[in-house]
C-alpha cells in the first residue's frame, strides 16, 4: 500500500442555478492576460450541450484520455511512439475555431464618433489582432440552451438514447437542462502529465495538484489533446501551455480556491482523499463499467488503523490524516456513494466528482393543461425529465446503476425531510424509501444537514499545506521568510 | 584583387566560424539558464490549423533529412563515397536530395505565405522571425542552386568540405578547400554561418531542447517538495 493525499471536489449539480460567478472569479484573478482571453479554466456549461471547447467529450474528433491495448494503458492521443510523427503538426489538436476568438468592443467611438444622423456604435473588436471583426462564436454559446437544438444535438452523451428520449430533452414545453460546471480534475492519472514531452506538467506528491512549469514547458502542445476534459489550454502569445493551478497560493494559506469561494449556490465542497497509489496502473486497465467502484476501492477509510499507520510510514502528518476524516468529499463519494467522477471511461480517474442533479419537475404542459407526471410528491427517478441514459453517460461510463442509486438516495432524503418539517408525508412511508435507498436515518440527517445547512467551514475542509515542512529539506524556512515578497519577477516575455 | 579575396578568405572562412561556434554555445547556455521561459519555438497551429500541416510537415521532414545528407558526408566521407561508386547509387542520392530540398522550399515558402496572408499570424510574427524566414528561404535555395549547377556534391562534399570542416575543428584552419569554390557554394556556406550564429538568439533554440527524455521516463511525473521524501518514495 502507498498511502497518499490528495486534495478532492465535489459539485452538487441540484443546487448549481448557472449564474457563472465562478468563472468570473477565476478569469479576473488568472486568465486576463494577453493570450490567455479565451482561456476558461472554470467554465460552466448547459447540458445537453456541445460544452467549451465545442464537442470536447468526443474523443473521436481529440483522442484524448487512456485506451487499454494489449493489456497495457496507453495515451489515445501521442503515445510514446507516436511522438516523431505528431510533433511538428498533431492531428488531434483544437484550434481556436474550437474556442472563439476573444473580442472588445471599441467604446471610445461612443465618444468620440462625429455627429451624425446614426447612434453610433461600439464594433467588437478582435483582442489577437486588434481590428474590428464579427462575432462568431463565445464561450457560453449554447447557454441555456441557446440556438438548441442546432448545438446540443451534437452533444456525444446523447449516444444510446432513444428518439424518445431525445424527445424528452429538446421539444418545446418539455424541454430540460442543466448546469455542468467544469475545472481541472487534478486527476489521480492524469493524462496531460503522461503526454508531455517535456516534463514540464507535474502532480504535488504532497497533495495532488496537477501544476505546469512554465519554464520547462516548450510548447509541444501534447497536454492540450491528450488531457480528455480540454483543461489544458495553449497561450498563443506565450508558447505555453497552462491550466487551473487549484489556486494553490489560496490554498496554502488556509482559503478556498476562488471558485469555490464565490459560489452562490454554495454546490462546491472542498476535502481531502487518502488513496492508494500502488493500484491505480491496474484499476485502470478494467472494463468501462468497474472503472468506478475501481477507483472508490482505490480511495482508502482514513479512520482504518492499518490505513493511519501506512500514511504515517509515507510521511503523512497526522493533522493532514485528521482533515481526511472530516472531509465531506470522502463522505459523499466513499460513504454515501452520492458522488460520481465525470466521464471515468476517460481513465484518469477525476478527482472532481459530481452528484447528478434531480431536476425536480413535477408537471408538464399536455394539451394545454399541467399534468403531473407522478402520484407521488418528487416524481419517480425513472420519469426524470432528463433521461436516465443521459446522465449515465456523463457520470456512469454509459451505464445507469450507479447514477439511479445517487438520486435515489437524494430523493429519499428529502421525502425523509418532507416527513419531518411539513409531515404531508408518512414517516413509515419515508423510512421505508430510506431503506430502499440503502440509507438509515441518521444517514439522511447527514445528508440533509451537509447539503443544505451546510456552513463555510463544512463545505471547505482545507487541510494544513505544509509547505513550510516541506520547504525544510531544501532550505531555511525562516530565511525563505525574509525573503519571500521581495526579489525581481520578469514579465512573460519571449525575445532574448 | 588578390590580397582582398585572401583577406576576406581569412575572415570569413577561418574567424567567422570561431566567432559564430563561441557565439552559438554562449549565448545557448547563457539563455537556457537565465531564461528558461523563452527557450522554444512559438506554435501557432492554434491560431492557424487548416494550411498549418502542409507548411510544418514537410519543411520539418525535409530540413531534418537534408541536414542528415551533410552530417553523414562530414563523419562519414568514405562511406559516401563508396556508395556513390556505383554510378546508379550516385543518381538515386542526388535526386533524393534535391528532393528533398524542394520538399523543404515548399513547406517554407507555405509558411511564409501562411503567416503573411492570416492577420492573426502576423500578430505572433516578430522581426526576428521574419529576418529568419529570410535566412531559411536563402540557405535552401542557394542548397538547391548548388544541387542544380554543380551536381555531384555528395562526392565532391568529401573532398572538399569534409576536410575544411575538420580543419577547423582541429583548431587548424585551412582555406584553402573552400578558396576556389564557385560563389554560389561559398554564399551557401557563409549563410549558413549567419543562421548559425543568429541560432541562439531566436525561436531555433527549440531545436537545442528536443524532448529525448521523453522516450524513456516514467509516464507520470510527481514532484515532493522536500529532497528526503523524494528519496523515500
Amino acid at each position: 500500500m502507498n498511502v497518499r493525499s490528495h486534495v478532492a471536489m465535489m459539485f452538487h449539480l441540484d443546487k448549481c442555478i448557472g449564474c457563472h460567478t465562478c468563472s468570473i472569479a477565476c478569469k479576473n484573478i488568472w486568465t486576463d492576460r494577453k493570450g490567455t482571453e479565451y482561456m476558461w479554466w472554470n467554465n460552466v456549461e448547459t447540458k445537453p450541450g456541445t460544452g467549451y471547447p465545442t464537442k470536447w467529450e468526443d474523443q473521436s474528433k481529440y483522442s484524448g484520455g487512456w485506451e487499454v491495448k494489449d493489456d497495457k494503458l496507453k495515451l489515445k492521443s501521442t503515445d510514446k511512439h507516436k511522438v516523431i510523427t505528431n510533433i511538428f503538426h498533431h492531428p488531434n489538436q483544437p484550434s481556436m475555431d474550437d474556442y472563439y476568438e476573444p473580442w472588445t468592443y471599441d467604446y471610445q467611438n461612443l465618444f468620440n464618433a462625429p455627429e451624425g444622423p446614426d447612434q453610433p456604435t461600439a464594433r467588437p473588436i478582435s483582442m489577437v489582432t486588434g481590428k474590428p471583426m464579427n462575432v462568431e462564436a463565445g464561450p457560453n454559446w449554447d447557454d441555456d440552451l441557446g440556438g438548441s437544438p442546432i448545438y446540443a444535438a451534437n452533444d456525444p452523451n446523447l449516444k444510446n438514447l432513444t428518439e424518445e428520449q431525445k424527445l424528452q430533452l429538446f421539444s418545446v414545453e418539455q424541454l430540460v437542462f442543466f448546469y455542468f460546471p467544469r475545472i481541472c480534475n487534478h486527476c489521480m492519472n492524469p493524462s496531460c502529465v503522461a503526454a508531455c514531452p517535456s516534463g514540464a506538467l507535474y502532480k504535488r506528491g504532497e497533495d495532488g495538484i496537477v501544476l505546469l512549469d512554465q519554464k520547462r514547458c516548450r510548447g509541444w502542445r501534447f497536454c492540450v489533446p491528450a488531457c480528455p476534459y480540454k483543461k489544458v489550454y495553449y497561450n498563443w502569445s506565450t508558447g505555453k501551455s497552462e491550466k487551473c493551478i487549484l489556486c494553490y497560493p489560496r490554498l496554502e494559506t488556509g482559503q478556498a480556491p476562488a471558485c469555490f469561494h464565490s459560489c452562490v449556490g454554495r454546490i462546491r465542497y472542498f476535502g481531502e482523499l487518502l488513496y492508494d497509489a500502488d493500484k491505480i496502473e491496474a484499476m485502470a486497465k478494467l472494463p468501462d463499467e468497474e472503472l468506478i467502484n475501481a477507483q472508490r476501492e482505490m480511495i482508502l477509510d482514513p479512520f482504518d488503523p492499518h490505513v493511519i499507520s501506512e500514511a504515517r510510514r509515507n510521511g503523512i502528518p497526522d493533522d493532514v490524516i485528521e482533515y481526511a476524516q472530516k472531509s465531506p468529499v470522502y463522505k459523499f463519494v466513499k460513504v454515501w456513494k452520492m458522488a460520481l467522477p465525470p466521464h471515468i471511461e476517460f481513465r484518469t480517474f477525476p478527482m472532481l466528482f459530481y452528484v447528478p442533479p434531480m431536476a425536480p419537475v413535477m408537471a408538464m404542459r399536455k394539451d394545454d393543461k399541467l399534468t403531473s407526471v407522478s402520484d407521488n410528491l418528487f416524481h419517480d427517478i425513472e420519469d426524470a425529465r432528463v433521461p436516465l441514459q443521459f446522465l449515465g453517460n456523463l457520470f456512469g461510463a454509459g451505464q445507469t446503476g450507479k447514477v439511479v442509486y445517487a438520486l435515489k438516495k437524494q430523493k429519499a432524503v428529502r421525502t425523509y425531510r418532507r416527513a419531518v418539517t411539513v409531515g404531508d408525508i408518512d414517516m413509515a412511508t419515508a423510512e421505508q424509501m430510506l431503506r430502499e435507498a440503502d440509507c438509515s436515518v441518521a444517514e439522511a440527517e447527514e445528508i440533509y444537514k451537509l447539503t443544505s445547512l451546510c456552513t463555510f467551514e463544512e463545505r471547505f475542509v482545507i487541510p494544513p499545506m505544509h509547505r513550510e515542512m516541506a520547504m525544510e529539506g531544501t532550505t531555511d524556512p525562516m530565511f525563505r521568510k525574509q525573503e519571500a515578497g521581495f526579489g525581481f519577477m520578469a514579465g512573460p516575455k519571449r525575445s532574448v | 584583387m588578390t590580397t582582398l579575396n585572401q583577406f576576406l578568405n581569412v575572415i570569413l572562412f577561418m574567424a567567422l566560424p570561431y566567432v559564430v561556434a563561441v557565439t552559438f554555445l554562449l549565448v545557448s547556455i547563457y539563455r537556457y539558464r537565465t531564461q528558461p521561459f523563452t527557450y522554444s519555438s512559438l506554435s501557432s497551429q492554434f491560431l492557424e490549423n487548416k494550411s498549418h500541416f502542409w507548411a510544418l510537415v514537410p519543411f520539418h521532414y525535409g530540413i531534418i533529412l537534408v541536414l542528415a545528407g551533410h552530417f553523414l558526408a562530414f563523419f562519414i566521407p568514405r562511406g559516401v563515397l563508396a556508395w556513390n561508386s556505383v554510378p546508379l547509387r550516385l543518381y538515386a542520392l542526388e535526386i533524393t536530395g534535391l528532393a528533398l530540398g524542394v520538399m523543404t522550399i515548399v513547406g517554407l515558402i507555405a509558411g511564409l505565405v501562411r503567416r503573411f496572408t492570416t492577420p492573426q499570424l502576423r500578430m505572433v510574427t516578430s522581426p526576428l522571425d521574419w529576418t529568419l524566414y529570410g535566412l531559411l528561404v536563402t540557405q535552401v535555395l542557394t542548397g538547391i542552386g548548388v544541387a542544380v549547377m554543380y551536381p555531384w556534391g555528395s562526392s565532391w562534399f568529401a573532398a572538399t568540405m569534409t576536410p575544411y570542416l575538420w580543419s577547423i575543428v582541429k583548431f587548424s584552419p585551412d582555406t584553402s578547400y573552400v578558396a576556389g569554390l564557385p560563389w554560389l557554394v561559398k554564399a551557401h556556406i557563409l549563410n549558413a554561418y549567419v543562421l548559425l550564429w543568429v541560432w541562439p538568439f531566436t525561436r531555433l533554440a527549440h531545436v537545442l531542447v528536443v524532448p529525448n527524455p521523453y522516450l524513456w521516463r516514467r509516464t507520470q511525473v510527481v514532484r515532493w517538495n522536500s529532497v528526503t521524501e523524494t528519496k523515500a518514495r
